[in-house]
């Protein structure tokens, strides 16, 4: 591209310009797509409405409603800890089995592809069908979880694992776990591969065993993979919506043992057949609360990381 | 062919062809109606058929969503002036969002039919801000309890018509090995259901209603919690792990004679004789407190059809209304579609729906979906999970009377400071 007439830009300007012109197409892309959206949201959740009808500009009063007012106070907890919860469990079970994968993986040669494929099938379904399966896997009348216990001898331990106030948030974070547990492994797999052998010689030779060689050695090298899945678990966390709308209904079934702020934004802002009815600006609330909480802690949390990878 | 229709045909032919206006005037007049009910497209596109018969140039398109998706995707249509000409409409509180001039056109003075109709159907489809109905009711529903008669009579009980009679019913089926009720907890809505089913009796149905729909009392009273306290005594009689079964599973429960009761709406007969055609099905009341009671059944309506007040074939669409109040479609519904239609004097031939519709003539409002679900939360949300929180233990029935009026406080002004 040249400009041409009697005045050239200087060589900063037109390099100026140039980036610009690279940049506008994927940030008009960005606005139109992301930035516009979000933004009317926010403006969203400053009117009343009447339903689906928009009433008067109200400032902050449907915050304060969400926040102060029953049953949307209760709701708003409820459904935060349920995220909190769902991500520690993630973290822990999802993400630690991810690693223990991806060590045997590496670890061993022979059938390790096979395995690789088989921890990342999942991952390829459809939640739906993921959320299908795992009811009529979990159904205390014919499911096969409960049949097996009791094939086993373990028939008391047998629940309605759906149903069950104490065990349904549970149930479904594995069943989540189950479904997602191939793509951590996969990443740290990769990171594991990348790996130096002279790093594990070196290791070895100076007589340190698997354990040591483990901790001192691969798990900082691993920061990077583990940085990027402790943050991808914390928005996926805190925005899951599928896999409980699928298994629980859009309120969290039963009595809101598996609420979520995914779930309590769409219902509030879309209503429900047999239940609510929609407000918009209550809805819009819980999305820019959402927006905002995922933002702020997942930009804290990989500049805290970042640094830490630095460290090590 | 007969020489007289050939002629006529030619002479039809000829006048079309040398008068161009008849061909314009004569222009398609393309209208479209949206609705949910995919399972009733057959019906819906038979009297579609006799509509556009009976009005030559007419072509109406019968277009259905899914039911979930319904309300979104007609919201978003109606609020940027578009959507269908005619409009399947669901009833009271979702009503609300579209029953409004800008969206839907006001009936009473322009479909005459709609006089006949009993007011409590009405209420249905009337805006709670203006007062005006914005649609013809389509059917009413009732909620009643599913019995299997050859399952009964292996067991040697018969249909039970007070609580007493029904517990022992149920123990004896239980002691027989048969799962007693197909209901189960896993989704709140079929609790509601076996709610409105079996507590009206116990509550004291319209009176009860009347009184707390005007805030003469909440539902904190002792009648509603001894009702949600007789709601608990079934709990030994559903089936094993009740609360991780769905809708579906007491479907299936009822349907392969594993559960001999199923407490649900008067819509399920058509589902169940469809599914096994040799099934016995015979259908009771909520059972009630002393010998000699008239059992209340829980009713509503279940829907309306209205018109699109951006509609450019307005005229056109209310002839269409019109033809949905008729005696003739109130009779095609309910014969093709085994539900009882709203409209008056319609006759009814399935032996099972004509005793319901003598119950009917003792019906009660279905109490939160006729009384409570206008604003959030609704009375609906939180009986739906309150009763999840009382079949598994967590909750009393004094607590559950305590989170509803609490919990419509929110919006209910006579409850305030309850």
């Amino acid at each position: 591209m040249s400009f041409p007439g009697p005045r050239r830009f200087s060589y900063r300007v037109s390099q100026a310009l140039w980036v610009a012109a690279c940049l506008a197409p994927a940030l008009m892309l960005f606005t139109i797509v992301v930035a516009y959206p979000i933004a009317g949201a926010m403006a969203y959740s400053l009117f009343r409405w009447d339903g689906i009808v928009r009433g008067g500009f109200v400032g902050l009063v449907n915050f304060q409603r969400l926040l102060t007012q029953y049953p949307y106070s209760v709701r708003m907890l409820t459904a935060f800890w349920h995220n909190v919860w769902t991500f520690a469990l993630t973290m822990v079970i999802q993400n630690g089995l991810g690693l223990l994968f991806a060590m045997l993986l590496a670890g061993r040669t022979w059938g390790a592809k096979i395995y690789r494929a088989i921890f990342f099938m999942p991952v390829t379904l459809s939640l739906v069908i993921v959320g299908f399966l795992w009811q009529l896997f979990l159904n205390p009348v014919w499911g096969i979880v409960n049949k097996s216990l009791a094939l086993i001898g373990l028939g008391g331990l047998a629940r309605p694992w759906l149903g069950d106030v104490h065990t349904a948030l549970i149930a479904i974070t594995l069943v989540n776990a189950w479904r997602w547990v191939g793509f951590p492994t996969i990443v740290f797999l990769a990171g594991i591969q990348a790996i130096p052998d002279e790093y594990l010689e070196a290791a070895r030779l100076d007589g340190a065993g698997p354990g040591p060689i483990f901790r001192r050695v691969i798990l900082p090298l691993l920061a990077p993979q583990v940085n990027i899945i402790v943050i991808l678990t914390f928005i996926g966390a805190f925005n899951w919506f599928e896999l409980p709308y699928v298994m629980q209904g859009v309120t969290g079934e039963p009595n809101h043992a598996t609420d979520v702020l995914g779930l309590l934004f769409y219902r509030s802002a879309f209503g429900a057949v047999d239940t609510g009815n929609p407000d918009v600006g209550i809805g819009s609330s819980i999305a820019v609360i959402m927006f905002t909480l995922i933002l702020v802690v997942s930009s804290l949390g990989a500049i805290y990381l970042r640094r830490r990878e630095v460290e090590l | 062919m007969g020489r007289r229709v050939v002629t006529m045909l030619l002479i039809a032919v000829f006048t079309v062809g040398l008068w161009p206006g008849a061909v314009t005037g004569q222009a398609k007049i393309a209208m479209t109606f949206w609705s949910w009910r995919g399972e009733d497209k057959a019906f819906y596109e038979s009297m579609i058929k006799k509509f556009e018969a009976q009005n030559p140039g007419t072509s109406i398109e019968f277009q259905t969503y899914k039911p979930t998706e319904y309300n979104t995707v007609l919201s978003a249509a109606m609020q940027a002036g578009k959507g269908p000409d005619i409009v399947h409409l669901r009833a009271y509180g979702a009503l609300q969002p579209f029953a409004r001039p800008e969206f839907l056109v006001p009936l009473e003075d322009k479909v005459p039919e709609l006089k006949m109709f009993a007011r409590q159907w009405l209420d249905g489809a009337r805006s709670r801000a203006d007062g005006k109905v914005y649609g013809v009711p389509f059917a009413v529903q009732t909620l009643v309890i599913f019995y299997n008669k050859k399952l009964f009579k292996t067991a040697g009980v018969t249909p039970p018509k007070t609580w007493n009679q029904f517990l022992a019913v149920l123990k004896t089926l239980k002691d027989k090995g048969v799962t007693p009720l197909a209901n189960g907890g896993k989704e709140g809505w079929t609790l509601e259901v076996a709610m409105g089913v079996l507590g009206p009796n116990f509550y004291g149905g319209s009176n009860f209603y009347e009184a707390v729909t005007r805030g003469q009392t909440t539902f904190k009273s002792p009648q509603f919690t001894a009702a949600l306290a007789k709601m608990e005594e079934i709990r030994p009689y559903m089936p094993q792990g009740f609360m991780g079964v769905a809708y579906t599973d007491m479907q299936q429960l009822f349907i392969n004679e594993q559960a001999a009761m199923f407490i649900g709406g008067i819509w399920e007969l058509g589902y169940f004789k469809s599914q096994n055609a040799s099934l016995d099905i015979g259908v009771m009341p909520g059972p009630v407190a002393r010998d000699g009671d008239t059992p209340w059944v829980s009713s509503y309506d279940d829907g309306n059809y209205g018109v699109n007040a951006k509609s450019p074939n307005q005229a056109l669409a209310l002839k269409f209304i019109r033809f949905t109040g008729s005696r003739e479609w109130g009779q095609a519904f309910t014969d093709q579609l085994k539900q009882i239609s709203a409209v008056p004097g319609v006759e009814i031939h399935d032996p099972q729906l004509q005793v319901v519709q003598t119950w009917m003539r003792h019906a009660t409002p279905y109490i939160m979906l006729v009384g409570f679900r206008w604003k959030n939360p609704t009375g609906s949300e939180l009986i739906q999970n309150d009763l999840q929180g009382l079949f598994s233990g967590k909750m009393t029935p004094q607590q559950v009377g305590e989170d509803l009026t609490k919990g419509l406080a929110t919006w209910f002004e006579p409850f305030r400071g309850q």
